[in-house]
């Protein structure tokens, strides 16, 4: 009696989860695998082959990596050197790195194209400053840039959890049987922020994988991820079939490197020697 | 006697300038069980961090094995700690725990794959090598982590409130294991507690402490039967501590009675610290007994009863094996031979310890 009382607490959201994450996914699949006439077809799916396709998809995956490499850099030592500050300075920068994440997402984007632009405030003060200018607006330079800006905290975040959570008698344990700061680093710091390593590196490359709104307002139609090919399949040619079908693909290649980050995280965290 | 293994020398410490450690002084032979015995913030763990080499004195020196290792850091000491929480690798097996600071030594494979079954043997959990830590209850990840610290061949091992973590019976069965693997090793043991029955029970020297001072240094026997001070008798067992005035040699007063004792050499009319152990009173006849009274609490133990008597406005802790209902009225009677005098505290550490009693 009381536990079913407890699952019908579930059911507001599984009613959300059945409207707004099932059912699109159903329909997303439908329109994927038919013609506009409704018939059974492979070719939606299979047009990724298209090399205007592929090369975007490519360039994905290229500004994907090299963000998520980027972030990784930028927040391992940063989350090493937080975790080694007073805890009271601990609170207060992690929340200055959250900080940005209270504004929203597009008005971000959208201040970068202002600091950026040519007569724009980066440049204009480099320009008073008798230094040369910086003409990196619409390249994929000023995508990832961005994208390393908006995504950092989520590497951070979970990188310095992890971290924060490993025991300082751990370390000591580790000194007293005779390691030096090169060993604890390697075998016992490292291989006990995997986890955090791990999700972070899901959740900045999964949206960098799969976002348009980056390129579309810093790339000024010159950088093509597969996100702007599908939205344009979407909303320019009105090709839903289309645009499924790549999302269906799209979807694909997102498990598949999450599989592989799980599966490389347990093979971390077996085998450290 | 064996030779001095560790000297502490004029240790002192302080946290955010609270004084934890002040000009301790003390030495451990080898193949000593010592242990350190306090109440918390004592200063006990600090002093085997000290040695540990996990904080640097503020002043003051450590001598081991006639070398000067104030200075050394951990990795380059020839101790090992088992630390309160075992601080298992949790990332890494058991056989990978045990052979973590072999590694480090560059050992042969063989070599260690010995080490580990030794190891393994000797704390008595044979065919571990492959378990999770996550799968062994909190005896077995201590008897990881003290395998883990001896496969290292240290000189000294130092154990920093190991059974704290367990219950009641399996911390008894552990401190008979950790007496037959000091016997085993036939290494220095330095042991840190809070609990006076494990340190009476495996030590071969306790140090009491109190705020960051040395109360008393002696055999498990010593510091019982003759503590020093009101604080050590009060923290090591229980104790019957009472105002007394020595009238002259061998002969207190107490309450307003006269007790035959044995101590001389304390003046005549002097204001003295009394402790009667609980096991040492006997309860006679009103008529037979020093002192009358009425008993005001009865507790069963199991091997005794605790009996509490109000007598001459004073209630007695009596441990007898005779049950005296509540209410009766009986004579309290002392054996001089039980009777411990100690001077009233005058200097300033010794005043840290009265401002806690």
């Amino acid at each position: 009696m009381c536990n079913l009382k407890r699952q019908l607490l579930a059911g507001p959201y599984v009613l959300w989860m059945a409207g707004f994450i099932l059912l699109p996914v159903i329909m997303i699949l439908y329109y994927a695998f038919t013609t506009t006439g409704g018939d059974f077809t492979f070719l939606n799916v299979s047009s990724i082959t298209f090399s205007v396709h592929l090369k975007a998809l490519t360039l994905s995956f290229k500004l994907a990596l090299i963000c998520t490499v980027i972030c990784l850099a930028l927040s391992y030592p940063l989350a090493m050197i937080l975790n080694n500050m007073k805890a009271k300075s601990q609170g207060f920068v992690v929340f200055i790195f959250i900080l940005p994440m209270w504004m929203n997402f597009m008005l971000r984007i959208l201040a970068w194209r202002m600091l950026l632009s040519n007569n724009g405030v980066i440049n204009s003060l480099l320009d008073t400053l008798g230094l040369p200018g910086i003409d990196i607006l619409n390249t994929p330079t000023a995508v990832v840039f961005c994208m390393v800006y908006d995504f950092l905290p989520f590497m951070i975040l979970p990188i310095y959890n992890s971290m924060a959570r490993i025991q300082a008698d751990i370390i000591e344990a580790a000194r007293d049987l005779g390691a030096g700061n090169l060993t604890i680093f390697f075998k016992i710091i490292v291989p006990l922020t995997m986890s955090g390593v791990i999700s972070g590196i899901i959740m900045v490359f999964v949206p960098a994988l799969t976002s348009f709104a980056v390129s579309d307002l810093l790339g000024g139609g010159k950088v093509l991820l597969i996100g702007n090919v599908i939205e344009q399949a979407f909303m320019q040619e009105y090709n839903w079939n289309l645009g499924s079908g790549l999302s269906f693909v799209l979807m694909i290649f997102v498990i598949a490197s999450m599989a592989l980050m799980n599966s490389r995280g347990e093979e971390n965290g077996a085998g450290v020697w | 006697m064996s030779k001095r293994l560790i000297d502490l020398t004029h240790i002192s410490k302080s946290f955010d300038g609270q004084m934890i450690l002040d000009d301790l002084n003390l030495y451990i032979r080898e193949n000593e069980f010592l242990t350190l015995l306090g109440p918390s913030g004592c200063g006990k763990t600090t002093t085997l961090r000290i040695i540990g080499g996990f904080e640097t004195p503020d002043q003051g020196n450590i001598i081991f094995d006639g070398r000067d290792i104030t200075k050394l850091p951990p990795n380059q000491r020839q101790l090992n700690t088992v630390f309160q929480k075992y601080a298992l690798f949790p990332h890494m097996s058991i056989a990978e725990n045990i052979a973590f600071g072999l590694k480090i030594r560059k050992k042969s494979k063989t070599y260690i794959d010995d080490k580990i079954k030794y190891a393994l043997n000797l704390v008595n959990l044979e065919g571990f090598e492959n378990r999770n830590i996550d799968s062994l209850s909190g005896g077995q990840q201590q008897r990881i982590a003290i395998a883990r610290a001896i496969v290292n061949e240290p000189k000294v091992l130092l154990l920093d409130e190991p059974l704290g973590a367990l219950d009641l019976k399996l911390r008894q069965d552990m401190q008979y294991e950790l007496i037959r693997l000091k016997n085993e090793l036939g290494i220095t043991f330095v042991y840190v507690t809070h609990d006076q029955e494990e340190a009476l029970t495996m030590s071969d020297t306790i140090v009491v402490m109190n705020q960051g001072y040395i109360q008393q240094i002696g055999t498990p026997q010593d510091i019982y039967n003759e503590p020093v001070n009101a604080f050590v008798a009060d923290f090591i067992g229980e104790s019957n501590i009472l105002n007394g005035l020595m009238i002259k040699d061998r002969l207190v007063e107490i309450l307003d009675v006269k007790f035959p004792c044995v101590d001389e050499g304390f003046g005549c009319n002097t204001p003295v610290d009394v402790v009667i152990r609980p096991e040492d009173v006997e309860l006679v006849s009103p008529e037979q007994g020093m002192l009358e009274g009425d008993v005001v609490s009865l507790i069963f133990k199991g091997v005794h009863w605790e009996t509490e008597v109000l007598a001459n406005g004073f209630e007695w802790l009596v441990h007898t094996t005779q049950m005296h209902p509540l209410g009766t009225h009986v004579g309290i009677q002392v054996d001089p031979f039980n009777i411990q005098i100690m001077n009233k505290p005058e200097t300033n550490d010794e005043k840290a310890v009265e401002s806690h009693v």
